[in-house]
């Protein structure tokens, strides 16, 4: 494994995005790594395109990654991954929500949503696993956190992180009634 | 002590508590907002949002006054609104500590422009520090503040958006054991800045800065890493830990102050190391004055890009000296995602009303409302800086006098025309102006994330308090008819803004109605609606209001078993995501054959 890993973690606004980064993050600190994670807020936010990096490694110094050298993009959204491709490095892996939300061109029928999502993601890396996260989430008492369950299949890449310090962040991190939720999203999300 | 994952505005919220500071003062604005938000979340210290960031300045600036360690925060443009007061109170100094912090946004992902704010440090001859990382961010504050009460000068504390909303892991301390105490002490020849007082000050000033200069050289901060000396790399901020991250073997002069720099220290350095590189992001602001020392084989913007933010490859391939090894990736046509107005947003339907109301022009402002430019709705037509709707409006209105009767709008937020909305909006009256003034009142200052303001009625620090009455003040202030609009309501609005616009003299209408995101305003969401395919003729009469929940779905696209034609020519039908809708009706009102039910 290089130095650093960059992780990167793009959606569109309002999908738990940065949530998701936040819990990330703070279970690499807890393992033992230096983290530096970055995130968009404000105009940039209300229901665009939204990316955050998460990169962590002995010491790490730059909150964001150079163009090609991410090890691992976690897509929210199906279209969203294409816009981020060029950040990953030579057959990095990618885990990608399988939900497409249109963007405004699509809703208003000026522009068509991109086919063949599968075929451009393939031709960049042979390592991607598509994540019905959104499905797996109502199976799990809620849609609103297909974002844990996303977490959960991005763990399996991360076996650095033991179980016990992902079941500690999450219980941080959720108020108690959506905690026992998030800890089968995210069991769910790791054995899909 | 344990380490905490900090973002650098929560790290300079931590750092202000640690080091003392009892008293801050600031506007929301992106990417500064949560040090406030934070901040006032301490025990023992007292925050408030004030209207704009030129009263935030001075009420921090009158707690220093009166001995007390004050920190005022603002986005890079607030300094702009806050200069007048900035450039007197660095002749005047302070009794206790002052630090500003402003928080600039290379790139614009929130901003209106990308002005780089360490220029005030020089303009208004104040020193700047600047951290590269929340662990500085936090420990930087301190140190400003020290500096603050001895050099007895304001301080400015710099962030970048990078920064500001990164994360990663701070150490906390324990707060200072001495807190100011607060108290009067009066010295007219120090702060009545009247000529004969100011010309004396303005000496101090020019001491000062020699002072801080020779401060400087032997600041802890300004720290030199001699690696491979064929590279010597000069950087401040957030820009030091991108470089750091490409080369991590060449020589580094990273300075912790940014203003003023430390000249000897420099040339120290550039003797050290073969070639110099000034890594800063946006203007040759430290490569100006490098160079203006004499200092040989120096390189800086005519390789780094002027704007935007950097990131690791951008210096890479800039030093390099390449597009080196991009990747070819084939791709589709990707349509853009813009950030847009949320279903069920507010400002939706008085956009859609404003449009039924023929050719005006709306000047527009800064809020959620500025998202309504884009396609479909094209809701207004400029946006310069905060408050500057009503200016403009007025301006307009008199230049092309009868011309422009009925045809001239500005369009403003809540919390907006409360940050400078007022004094304009008096000027209209005062120079009996001809045009429309329309506060989009959503209870809240929705864009940078629900805080409160004068209008709301609660503080920062959640106490109860008045709040404005928006039609009382218009109507104090003269002007000549004041209304009240549901923007959920399209026909009523539309009336409403065509009466307005038709009636002479200075109009103003409330619209009003919460943001839907804002919870305290109790606006529950209703059940989703939904299209009644029996009835949808495929018109597309919705699709203008530009909601995210309603698509446009081709016929084209789908089984030709399934399709249902309820016109002549229909090639498709709209379709509601129902985790999306609210209920809020404008697409219902809009619908001309019932097609879209509860």
């Amino acid at each position: 494994m290089a130095d650093v890993v960059s992780i990167l973690l793009v959606g569109v606004g309002g999908q738990g995005i940065l949530k998701a980064s936040d819990i990330l993050a703070e279970a690499l600190m807890f393992a033992g790594y230096d983290v530096k994670k970055s995130e968009v807020h404000g105009m940039a936010q209300r229901g665009g395109s939204v990316s955050s990096f998460v990169r962590f490694g002995k010491s790490v110094y730059s909150p964001t990654a150079a163009k090609g050298t991410a090890g691992i993009l976690l897509s929210f959204e199906k279209l969203e991954t294409l816009r981020y491709l060029d950040n990953l490095m030579p057959d990095g892996k990618i885990i990608i929500n399988n939900e497409s939300i249109n963007p405004p061109a699509c809703n208003l029928g000026s522009m068509e949503y991109p086919k063949n999502i599968e075929y451009f993601v393939g031709n960049v890396s042979k390592n991607v696993k598509y994540v019905s996260a959104s499905e797996i989430a109502v199976e799990a008492g809620n849609i609103r956190c297909a974002n844990t369950v996303l977490l959960g299949s991005l763990a399996n890449h991360l076996p650095l992180i033991s179980g016990s310090i992902w079941k500690k962040v999450l219980t941080k991190s959720f108020p108690e009634k959506l905690l026992d939720l998030n800890l089968r999203a995210f069991e769910l999300g790791k054995s899909a | 002590m344990k380490k905490e994952l900090m973002s650098g505005n929560q790290a300079i919220a931590r750092g202000a508590f640690e080091a003392g500071i009892t008293f801050a003062s600031g506007y929301p604005g992106t990417p500064s907002t949560e040090i406030m938000e934070e901040f006032a979340q301490y025990e023992g210290v007292y925050a408030e949002w004030a209207p704009n960031e030129k009263v935030g300045l001075e009420v921090a600036i009158g707690a220093a006054l009166a001995n007390t360690d004050a920190m005022a925060t603002m986005k890079h443009v607030g300094v702009n609104v806050a200069a007048d007061p900035l450039f007197t109170v660095a002749y005047t100094g302070i009794e206790g500590g002052l630090v500003i912090i402003t928080a600039d946004d290379p790139s614009m992902h929130s901003s209106q422009n990308e002005q780089d704010n360490r220029n005030y440090a020089k303009f208004a001859k104040i020193p700047m520090l600047e951290p590269a990382n929340p662990q500085e961010a936090k420990d930087f504050v301190k140190i400003a503040l020290n500096i603050s009460r001895k050099f007895d000068t304001p301080v400015f504390l710099r962030s970048t958006t990078r920064l500001s909303h990164s994360k990663a892991p701070v150490s906390k301390g324990n707060r200072v054991t001495e807190i100011s105490k607060p108290a009067i002490k009066i010295d007219t020849e120090k702060y009545v800045m009247v000529p004969v007082n100011a010309r004396k000050r303005r000496l101090e000033v020019e001491k000062r800065l020699n002072a801080l200069k020779a401060f400087a050289e032997k600041f802890p901060e300004n720290t030199m890493e001699i690696n491979d000396t064929r590279v010597g790399i000069i950087s401040a901020g957030v820009a030091y830990e991108y470089a750091k991250d490409s080369f991590p073997n060449y020589s580094y002069l990273k300075l912790g102050m940014v203003y003023p720099l430390p000249e000897n220290l420099i040339r120290e350095f550039s003797q050290k190391v073969k070639k110099i590189y000034v890594v800063e992001e946006m203007d040759p602001f430290l490569e100006e004055q490098i160079k203006a020392m004499g200092i040989k084989n120096v390189s800086g913007k005519e390789i780094f890009p002027f704007t935007k933010e950097f990131d690791p490859g951008i210096i890479k391939d800039s030093i390099q000296g390449n597009e080196q090894k991009k990747q070819q990736i084939e791709l589709p046509e990707i349509p853009p995602r813009p950030p847009n107005m949320c279903p069920g947003c507010p400002h939706r339907g008085l956009f859609y009303s404003l449009k039924k109301c023929g050719k005006v022009f709306v000047n527009g402002d800064i809020g959620c409302y500025t998202l309504s430019f884009l396609k479909p709705l094209e809701g207004l037509h400029n946006c310069v800086c905060m408050g500057a709707s009503i200016g403009m409006a007025h301006g307009m209105s008199k230049a092309l006098g009868d011309e422009g009767k009925g045809k001239v709008v500005a369009v403003l937020g809540d919390s907006t025309f409360l940050h400078s909305g007022i004094t304009p909006l008096l000027n209209m009256v005062y120079n009996k102006s001809n045009a429309l003034v329309i506060i989009c009142d959503n209870r809240t200052t929705a864009m940078t994330g629900m805080q409160e303001h004068p209008a709301t009625g609660f503080t920062l620090q959640r106490e109860k308090t008045k709040a404005v009455d928006f039609i009382k003040l218009a109507e104090s202030l003269g002007v000549d008819s004041v209304r009240v609009a549901d923007p959920y309501d399209l026909a009523k609005t539309t009336k409403t803004i065509k009466e307005e616009l038709s009636r002479e003299g200075v109009s103003l209408i409330v619209s009003q109605r919460a943001c839907v995101l804002f919870k305290r305003a109790g606006e529950t969401a209703k059940p989703s609606l939904r299209i009644d395919l029996t009835k949808c003729t495929g018109c597309k009469v919705c699709l203008p209001i530009g909601c995210p929940a309603i698509s446009w779905q081709s016929f084209s696209a789908i089984n030709a078993a399934a399709i249902q034609r309820n016109a002549p020519k229909q090639d498709g039908f709209v379709v509601i995501d129902t985790s999306l809708c609210n209920g809020c009706s404008i697409c219902q009102q809009i619908c001309k054959f019932d097609a879209i039910i509860d």
